[in-house]
């Protein structure tokens, strides 16, 4: 059965929350955080005092997406997000630390959990339907698409809330920075050409509307969804590739778009080079992680790019890796890995 | 969507045994595992626990790892009940691309980071490097993977209290959309000061052993534990032979949408869960012989979720018991240990009572079991798992 995206709804560290901006914006700085909107445009003040900045941005990309789509009542919910709710999370550990478990208070505990966001936005719509969340590091986000399709295909939704969400912090920023996730601070248009392992920290969030059918909104169709575990080598890669080719009964040739998952890191950046050169020479190569860094769910950060794409039939410049466009954007295909052990493929078109 | 899924497998540890048969004799000797602590490093010694009385060192010989270094508790209770669902099943799942992992958690590896965190922030510190990415929710689902050599779907759900039976419903989807011929489903979750605390600023704490659906009852102790259960589509049951405990046979997953951690006082979405497992199984009310209830022992939890029994079961309520007297609350573990429960009461005869229940709840006028049940037979068990964010989900489990 075919599954449309019929709406979008983007916080990211880019100007826009649906619709290419005319403008990109590069940082310098040692992460790429979001710009957010105004958020009193869609939540109550009151509530709105209570919330941590992920709370805030997952609950507004999701108005957001709501509005996009102008559907009112999701028959489900399903997010996903590696880290959950960082800013909580630390909020309470570092109380609980500091004053030795005495003196606490209980509101960032109870927004401490991943299912939070889901929840809220649940409370929000008064919305008793299915309400999934996913936490699986670079699957997060990757097994809400599937959970989605296999609503769609059982008939057991029309409309599905779909989003990707996390965040980044100074103190999660440092942590991970210890175990050498990120790079010095570069200019993020020059992402690719630093030469050093390590990406550039971002965050973000991304919620879509999945419908079995086609309304004036829809962007695209979204085909098809693969993760692979720790692939032991290139070839099990490519095994992989041309497995989910096959069942979605498109040809390596039939790809005329992919999206690389490229964060810089010139170790694990190899393996989407060489799949390009072994596989996709004759398509469009694009990359994104220079404009939304890299997290855990980045890859909803791309399924959005490739929402876009599709629906006005253009693709920025600044997404080429190198070449210029070979051909008309159709099938796009979303490759991605997160630290060379969550691998997922992503199947839009047109 | 009309292929079968049955039980093949079961994986436990908790606070009353560490593998499925300890398990089955605490419950058939009415043992409870909640007590002092004794493990967890915490100021609260007055909130009794329902602690795995094991060490790292000794976790890690039980899992069959010799170099533990970077794997947290939850990671290592995790493995051992895999381990032994694995086994228990007799299913070969190294390389094997149609057996999938789905895994739920809460804690995730809260119980190492809080320990380690001012290390972790302290830019010159090198030490404990190797725990840095264990935080999250998706690291002991993927030790879990690498330990059974699993190259099938992973994935890890995290909906508070309802996690792991949500695993068994995704799981079953899986399977009846031929997406995998086996799933180990499941969850794991180790106790952390983190939790500890922020339940009891939530002051839903009991001090002494929690008395689900009593009049007088003040709270819940929490617990942790890993369970998980190999479920199977028919054609692969048939193939090699397996041995079946149990048919997945409805679930119905619900969103209360009233509360970010209260339950609506008439259990709405807990009656929408319930109703939605009983019409997927095509059973009706009647047919229900046991219910597993959420029980959590929390004047809210159990109030608003016997409203929805009352409305479920029209007045006529089924045997019900909380086995979170024996285990505690396990949390994200929870919705699994009582799936693996309610296959052992199927296959072995019995209804586990409910432990420290006095009183009716006056409002509801019906009680738990309160003694051991022998020689009875169980067809169809309700289990009920609901959460924090209004997550709410019920499984039936029938036997063959």
């Amino acid at each position: 059965m075919d599954i449309f995206i019929n709406g979008v709804g983007v916080i990211s560290p880019q100007e826009s929350n649906s619709g290419f901006p005319d403008n990109f914006k590069n940082y310098s700085a040692e992460y790429l955080k979001c710009i957010e909107p105004n958020y009193k445009d869609f939540i109550n003040p009151i509530q709105l005092r209570r919330m941590s900045r992920i709370l805030k941005m997952g609950t507004a990309a999701a108005k957001l997406c709501l509005t996009d789509s102008v559907v009112e009542m999701p028959d489900a919910i399903i997010t996903g997000t590696a880290m959950g709710c960082i800013e909580d999370t630390e909020k309470f550990l570092s109380t609980m630390i500091e004053n030795k478990e005495t003196l606490l208070t209980p509101t960032s505990f109870i927004q401490s959990t991943h299912n939070t966001v889901s929840a809220q936005v649940a409370l929000m719509l008064k919305c008793n339907s299915y309400n999934y969340t996913y936490v699986n590091r670079g699957f997060s986000f990757e097994s809400c698409l599937l959970d989605a399709k296999l609503m769609i295909n059982d008939n057991e939704a029309n409309n599905i809330l779909v989003g990707g969400f996390d965040e980044i912090t100074n103190n999660h920023f440092s942590i991970t920075k210890k175990i050498g996730w990120w790079k010095e601070p570069i200019n993020s248009f020059e992402l690719l050409s630093s030469k050093t392992t390590g990406s550039i920290a971002g965050e973000g969030t991304a919620f879509f509307m999945l419908s079995n059918c086609r309304t004036e909104k829809s962007y695209a169709r979204f085909a098809g969804i693969k993760t692979f575990f720790m692939p032991s080598d290139k070839n099990e890669i490519k095994e992989n590739i041309n497995e989910f080719l096959t069942e979605n009964e498109l040809s390596l040739s039939d790809i005329d778009t992919v999206i690389y998952g490229l964060n810089g890191d010139i170790q694990s950046d190899k393996v989407y080079y060489s799949i390009n050169d072994e596989l996709f020479n004759h398509s469009n190569s694009l990359y994104f992680k220079h404009l939304c860094g890299e997290y855990h769910t980045a890859s909803s950060f791309a399924f959005w790019i490739a929402s876009e794409i599709l629906k006005y039939q253009h693709i920025p410049e600044i997404l080429f890796v190198d070449a210029k466009q070979k051909s008309e954007p159709k099938n796009v295909l979303i490759y991605n890995h997160f630290q060379n052990r969550n691998h997922s493929l992503i199947i839009l078109r047109k | 969507m009309s292929k079968r899924v049955f039980v093949t497998g079961l994986g436990i540890i908790s606070s009353i045994g560490k593998n499925v048969s300890e398990v089955l004799d605490s419950l058939l000797n009415s043992r409870t595992g909640i007590g002092e602590v004794k493990i967890l490093n915490t100021i609260h010694r007055d909130i009794p626990l329902g602690e795995v009385r094991y060490s790292q060192l000794e976790l890690a010989e039980l899992a069959q790892i010799s170099q533990s270094k970077g794997f947290t508790r939850t990671s290592l209770l995790g493995i051992i009940a895999a381990n032994e669902a694995v086994k228990n099943s007799g299913i070969k799942v190294r390389d094997d691309k149609r057996t999938a992992l789905i895994s739920a958690t809460t804690v995730g590896g809260m119980c190492s980071s809080e320990d380690l965190y001012l290390d972790f922030l302290n830019p010159e510190s090198k030490n404990n490097l190797e725990y840095i990415d264990t935080h999250d929710g998706g690291d002991s689902t993927e030790k879990i993977a690498e330990h059974l050599g699993l190259k099938g779907f992973i994935t890890t759900i995290s909906t508070a209290c309802s996690s792991s039976a949500n695993a068994v419903m995704l799981g079953s989807r899986l399977i009846k959309n031929n997406l995998a011929d086996r799933v180990i489903v499941g969850g794991t979750d180790a106790l952390s000061k983190f939790t500890l605390n922020g339940f009891n600023t939530l002051m839903i704490l009991d001090k002494e052993l929690c008395k689900p659906f009593d009049e007088n009852r003040v709270g819940l102790n929490i617990g942790e534990a890993a369970a998980y259960l190999v479920i199977e589509g028919e054609d692969s049951c048939k193939e090699r032979n397996a041995k079946i405990y149990c048919e997945v046979k409805g679930y119905g997953n619900a969103n209360d949408a009233y509360h970010q951690t209260a339950s609506s006082p008439d259990g709405v979405g807990a009656c929408m869960a319930m109703q939605k497992a009983l019409s997927m199984s095509k059973l009706t009310p009647e047919m229900i012989d046991y219910v597993n209830v959420h029980g959590t022992g929390t004047p809210n939890n159990d109030l608003s979720e016997g409203k929805a029994l009352a409305n479920v079961f029209n007045n006529k309520i089924p045997y019900f018991s909380s086995t979170k007297s024996y285990n505690g609350h396990t949390l994200g573990a929870a919705g699994a240990v009582e799936a693996v429960i309610a296959s052992l009461v199927m296959n072995n005869n019995f209804i586990p009572p409910n432990l420290n229940f006095k009183t009716t709840i006056h409002e509801l006028g019906f009680s738990p079991v309160t003694k051991l049940m022998t020689d009875i037979k169980v067809r169809n068990v309700l289990s009920n798992s609901f959460g924090f964010g209004g997550n709410n989900t019920s499984l039936i489990l029938s036997a063959i």
